[in-house]
């Protein structure tokens, strides 16, 4: 227990300041309870697949700045396809986007092995590629979602006793689970963080340095796209224009425990952080605070967090 | 021996490049114009010279911001919020304080946000992305409080800005009067200055600059302040340009503004890279911008366009300086 608080204590301090925000939103709005976390956690959710995306890509050293173009590429390619294919081929519609998410992911991991340029230029300009490409598919907002799998992340678990748990929750961490445990245990896995804390040691040690870096910005571009695909469920339309969730992610990545210059962290730490930021964001909605003082207080927040983290780690160093 | 004169001049060539990146990017800037003639003819008059070169200005300067902290390996992602605040407090505070001090009430918040991030980045040791990113956010939150407060109040743009934003002198837009001085000052500083030589050498190698006696921290702060001051400059000549301001009105030039200097082979890992660069690469998109638009494409196509060409330029550029 010891070794493993040692090992998270920073998911666990995370968890802990989640858990006492939804102390004080009890307290401020007495009325929270399963519907205000049911809304909470479907708001969430896209920002939620946009960190993991971005995580994967930090842990193994890069950054993603393609992740919420690749978002809406996913968002409209799946409502024109659930438009177009109807009820029936809605699960086809699903696989199709998802892959799609991979594909392009790996061409933008592609992009970078093959240019030998920095991944933030690289994705700096795929970025541009895929806002055109949404962009060709859908020119403004449009398409369809399915109700059915919009049902999916709509209100509690159908099952006594968890109604207070939203499906949207559940959703997301089996979603994240399913891609991202097999994963962390298995050898590329372990590649993608050996990539991120030193790229020639892992060489030498006989990692395929080009292979796992595409790899990692597939595994980001599949959950970009699951996260464009939850966007278009909650919202019921396609749209082409890219959302807030660059920044965003950025900032949960940071805030939940991933270091910018990679090989460490997890995606528990991001998730829990973005989870934090977006109650925050409510907690001061319901203390109606002005919407932009918002703004500032999240920036302030990420901001501190990141220089007490950074005085913290020059000590570490010292001592 | 077959191979080594079949791959002589490419490597030659690879050299040159690497030396003087800057030809490459002329033979570029020259084939899209030449390009643009081709698609339509007549375009090429001193009228569109002048309108090029006037909306090159605001993006190289701003990419000024990019180039100098991409030195250290560093990045200013506050730049455009920079430049919009110093605008929009500049527009607002000219009807009360008049044009001076208006201007330089403006400049006040610029330098604060640019100590922020010399604080963030030198004492902290936070990474330049995050540290800028945050407080750009938190610079645009500030000023959309500050604009509930003088909502009634009316904005003006100072006569001396529209002249430099709007005017010409001859055929050329008056903004040459600023820029000028300004690139030049930019080239002196990197070059013929310690505080210039000093950022390559920690983007070349912070421990070896530090072990030389050097206090980063005091560069930091120096570095940011003065990326902070060029963005709140770009921002007034910015409003003259537009004539409004608005809460948003230099962010779309902030990732071209990154391209610029990325394109203009500023390496960012640090300690490579020229201002010179920069300011073709800033004409190179703002040439590209309007090829694009020639084109009658629909707006995705144009993104991708300009995206692959983005990729595309860097990518060869990586392949050039590589050999030899």
């Amino acid at each position: 227990m010891s070794g493993w608080l040692r090992r998270n204590g920073w998911v666990a301090a995370l968890a802990f300041a989640f858990a006492a925000l939804l102390v004080a939103t009890k307290i401020i709005q007495p009325g929270f309870g399963a519907s205000g976390l049911e809304s909470l956690a479907r708001a969430a959710l896209p920002f939620a697949f946009a960190t993991a995306a971005m995580a994967v890509v930090v842990i193994a050293g890069g950054i993603d700045l393609t992740v919420a173009a690749v978002m809406a590429v996913a968002g409209v390619t799946s409502a024109v396809l659930m438009r177009d294919w109807g009820v029936a081929g809605t699960v086809p519609a699903v696989i199709v986007v998802l892959a799609l998410g991979a594909v392009i992911g790996a061409i933008n991991g592609a992009a970078i092995v093959l240019s030998r340029a920095p991944d933030i230029v690289v994705t700096l300009a795929m970025m541009y590629v895929w806002q055109g490409m949404a962009l060709l598919i859908l020119n403004g907002p449009g398409g369809t979602a399915t109700p059915w799998l919009r049902e999916v992340i709509l209100g509690g678990v159908p099952i006594p006793g968890l109604r207070w748990l939203p499906q949207a929750a559940v959703v997301l961490a089996f979603a994240l689970a399913l891609v991202w445990l097999p994963l962390k245990r298995s050898r590329p896995g372990l590649s993608l963080y050996a990539i991120g804390s030193d790229q020639t040691a892992a060489f030498r040690s006989g990692v395929a340095i080009g292979p796992t870096k595409v790899l990692a910005y597939a595994v980001s571009g599949l959950f970009a796209a699951m996260g464009g695909l939850t966007l278009t469920l909650s919202t019921g339309v396609g749209e082409p224009i890219p959302g807030p969730y660059l920044l965003a992610a950025v900032a949960a990545v940071v805030l939940g425990g991933v270091a910018l210059t990679g090989g460490v962290g997890g995606i528990l730490g991001p998730i829990i952080a973005v989870l934090i930021l977006r109650l925050l964001r409510l907690d001061l909605t319901l203390l109606s605070v002005d919407p932009n003082v918002t703004t500032i207080i999240e920036g302030t927040i990420m901001a501190v967090v990141v220089m007490i983290g950074g005085l913290l780690a020059i000590r570490r160093k010292r001592a | 021996m077959t191979t080594g004169t079949v791959q002589a001049p490419f490597a030659r060539i690879g050299r040159l490049l690497r030396d003087y990146p800057i030809i490459a990017l002329l033979v570029l800037l020259v084939a899209l114009i030449v390009l643009l003639q081709i698609l339509n003819p007549g375009i090429i008059n001193q009228r569109w010279i002048g309108n090029t070169i006037k909306f090159a200005i605001p993006l190289a300067m701003l990419a000024a911001c990019q180039t100098f902290t991409m030195y250290t390996g560093g990045i200013d992602l506050s730049a455009a919020a920079v430049a919009t605040i110093t605008a929009f407090v500049m527009a607002t505070q000219v009807p009360h304080l008049g044009d001076a001090a208006g201007i330089a009430l403006a400049l006040v918040p610029a330098v604060l946000i640019g100590l922020l991030n010399g604080f963030g980045v030198g004492i902290c040791r936070v990474h330049p992305l995050i540290m800028t990113l945050g407080s750009g956010l938190i610079g645009i939150g500030c000023l959309q409080v500050y604009q509930r407060s003088t909502i009634a109040t009316g904005s003006a743009i100072p006569p001396v800005l529209e002249w430099l934003g709007t005017g010409r002198t001859f055929w050329l837009p008056n903004g040459l009067w600023l820029f000028v001085p300004f690139a030049a000052l930019m080239l002196f500083i990197q070059r013929r200055t310690g505080f210039g030589r000093l950022l390559y050498a920690v983007g070349a190698n912070e421990g070896a600059a530090r072990l030389s006696g050097l206090r980063t921290w005091q560069l930091y702060f120096a570095l940011y302040t003065l990326s902070a001051l060029i963005a709140g400059l770009t921002g007034l000549l910015y409003a003259g340009i537009i004539r409004t301001t608005s809460l948003s009105l230099v962010e779309p030039l902030l990732l071209p503004s990154v391209a610029a200097a990325v394109i203009g082979g500023t390496s960012i890992f640090g300690g490579r890279g020229s201002y010179a660069g920069t300011i073709v690469g800033a004409l190179i998109l703002t040439v590209l911008g309007t090829l694009l638009t020639l084109l009658q494409m629909p707006e995705g196509g144009r993104q991708i366009i300009f995206g692959g060409i983005i990729l595309a330029v860097t990518a060869i550029y990586m392949r050039l300086t590589e050999t030899g």
